[in-house]
């Protein structure tokens, strides 16, 4: 860590995820050297390409192409600490190590993102864990599901969402997809029985992207299974069982567990009230509502739209132009409009692309997407899974090392047909 | 002698839920969940009460949340408002209905 002269000023960054080193570098690159320290603090020294986690199962990527280490996305001057932080101090402006030391701020940023606890869902991570029950959103996860999709010969294959509120809402449907796509290329999709459930009312919860989704999964020949908010699992049985003591039963299941905030969140009492350990953000500045000199983005916050790396990018550019702002006294005038994107893959070499934000749903029309030329809004297209792939390399280079994207921050209706259903 | 209770009709979307919630009554509760085939219990109009109150707080609720209430627990809140648990009782409570924002 670099020595802080006094009249030098601590910007603190609490996680070295996607938005955390977006931050890192879009500030770095905006605040003079001398007048501010930037420190990432972040317990894991290796980067995951959080995305590329729902190709692993399938053979698509290797566990090798996911994974890099954090401090080669760390521009020059920014300082990555390796370290485990146990709790936020707000009243007093620091944080505290789990070993014992503190660090000092002026301004904080929380980018400590979600992680899946299967441990909050009796009989989850139980006898059939990594045997028969398996989730993807993990690094372990997913390479022991590769493992057992490998040998495995049919039967009921069950997806199940625990929660509403989760990381990437699309790639549990996109799984369905992918697995439909491999099932069939091994030749034995008709003995496998896939089902998909859901504590939403429909596959997704837009209405457009719904309708098409839906009519997806059907062409495909996937169940699904809406309204099931899932209680436990009865490991001997090998069934789900719902709050309201439905059943549904499995031979193997894909598990998306429920989705929480960092444990740091939850030990400094800054969490919302439901318990998930995710921080109560306001959705247009991204500014803490504990104190003004905390910010929040990416997977952290609370804020009503989806938890993605798009998501991420786009307050990022939002959030570093207000805390310029806050620096300078001046008021926080750049508001994040909620804009998503993301493509989903559907298998057989196509994807869907969809764009929206707090206020418009997902529609069909086309996006201008720069070199690969505009690309169709709410169909499945080849070029889509093109885009979807060439991201990886987009990550890598541009998205996380801050430099600019030629995609905009605010969603734009060019391009989109919006028809009478518009929300306003 | 009978006592005839005039409850006003209240106005309504499509799908039942009230368009002002303000407007809302104990008796057009009751009247709502009797529709649905519950008699409602003092647990209930907890439950009512509190939903009404995140309303005016501006909170976006979850049954994860109604679940964190100190009123019931998730499989309590099942048992109250069977089917969908949020959707009947938010009607019931006269707000608007959930939403999910993913």
């Amino acid at each position: 860590m670099a020595i802080n002269q006094e009249n030098m000023k601590d910007l603190l960054i609490l996680g070295g995820g996607t938005a955390g080193t977006m931050m890192a570098n879009k500030l770095r690159k905006a605040l003079h050297a001398e007048d501010w320290v930037i420190t990432v603090v972040d317990k894991d020294p290796l980067h995951y390409y959080q995305p590329g986690f729902l190709f692993i199962p399938f053979g698509i990527y290797q566990p090798e192409d996911v994974i890099r280490r954090k401090i080669e996305f760390m521009g020059e001057g920014i300082d990555l600490l390796i370290r485990d932080v146990s709790e936020i101090k707000p009243e007093e402006n620091k944080v505290l190590l789990k070993d014992g030391g503190e660090l000092p701020y002026d301004i904080l940023i929380i980018a400590t993102g979600s992680q899946v606890v299967p441990e909050e869902t009796e009989g989850l991570k139980d006898a059939l864990w990594y045997k028969d029950i398996f989730d993807f959103y993990t690094y372990e996860g997913s390479t022991e599901l590769a493992k057992k999709l490998k040998t495995w010969n049919g039967g009921k294959l069950v997806i199940n969402l625990s929660e509403s509120i989760i990381k990437c809402p699309v790639a549990p449907l996109e799984f369905c997809f992918l697995a439909d796509a491999y099932f069939s290329e091994r030749g034995i999709r008709d003995k496998v029985e896939i089902s998909y459930v859901t504590p939403l009312s429909g596959a997704f919860t837009k209405p457009k992207a719904t309708r098409m989704l839906s009519s997806l999964l059907g062409e495909k020949n996937i169940k699904v299974i809406p309204d099931f908010y899932v209680y436990k699992v009865d490991n001997d049985r090998k069934v789900l069982v719902s709050y309201d003591e439905r059943e549904v039963p499995f031979d193997l299941l894909v598990t998306i567990p429920v989705n929480k905030g960092s444990d740091v969140i939850g030990n400094s009492g800054m969490g919302d009230e439901d318990g998930l350990n995710f921080v109560p953000t306001d959705k247009f500045t991204l500014q803490s509502k504990k104190a003004q000199n905390i910010f929040v983005l990416g997977d952290a916050t609370n804020v009503p739209t989806s938890k993605a790396g798009s998501v991420a990018h786009f307050e990022a550019e939002i959030l570093t132009e207000n805390i310029l702002s806050f620096i300078k006294g001046l008021p926080l005038e750049a508001r994040f409009d909620g804009h998503s994107n993301c493509f989903i893959e559907t298998g057989f070499g196509k994807a869907v692309l969809i764009d929206f934000n707090y206020n418009t749903e997902p529609l069909k029309g086309t996006f201008p997407f720069p070199v690969v030329g505009p690309l169709g809004l709410l169909k499945e297209s080849r070029a889509n899974h093109w885009g979807k792939l060439a991201f990886r390399w987009v990550y890598w280079h541009l998205l996380l090392t801050g430099k600019k994207i030629p995609v905009s921050t605010k969603m734009s209706m060019a391009g989109k047909e919006t028809g009478e259903e518009v929300a306003v | 002698m009978e006592t005839i209770v005039n409850v006003p009709v209240l106005a309504t979307n499509e799908e039942g839920y009230l368009k002002n919630y303000k407007d809302w009554t104990e008796q057009w509760a009751i009247d709502v969940a009797a529709g649905n085939g519950i008699q409602l219990t003092d647990k209930h109009f907890q439950v009512i009460r509190w939903l009404r109150q995140k309303q005016d707080e501006g909170v976006a609720l979850t049954i994860r949340k109604v679940g964190h209430s100190g009123i019931v627990d998730i499989k309590q809140f099942y048992q109250l408002f069977p089917g969908g648990p949020l959707k009947l009782s938010s009607k019931i409570a006269g707000i608007p209905k959930p939403v999910s924002c993913i």
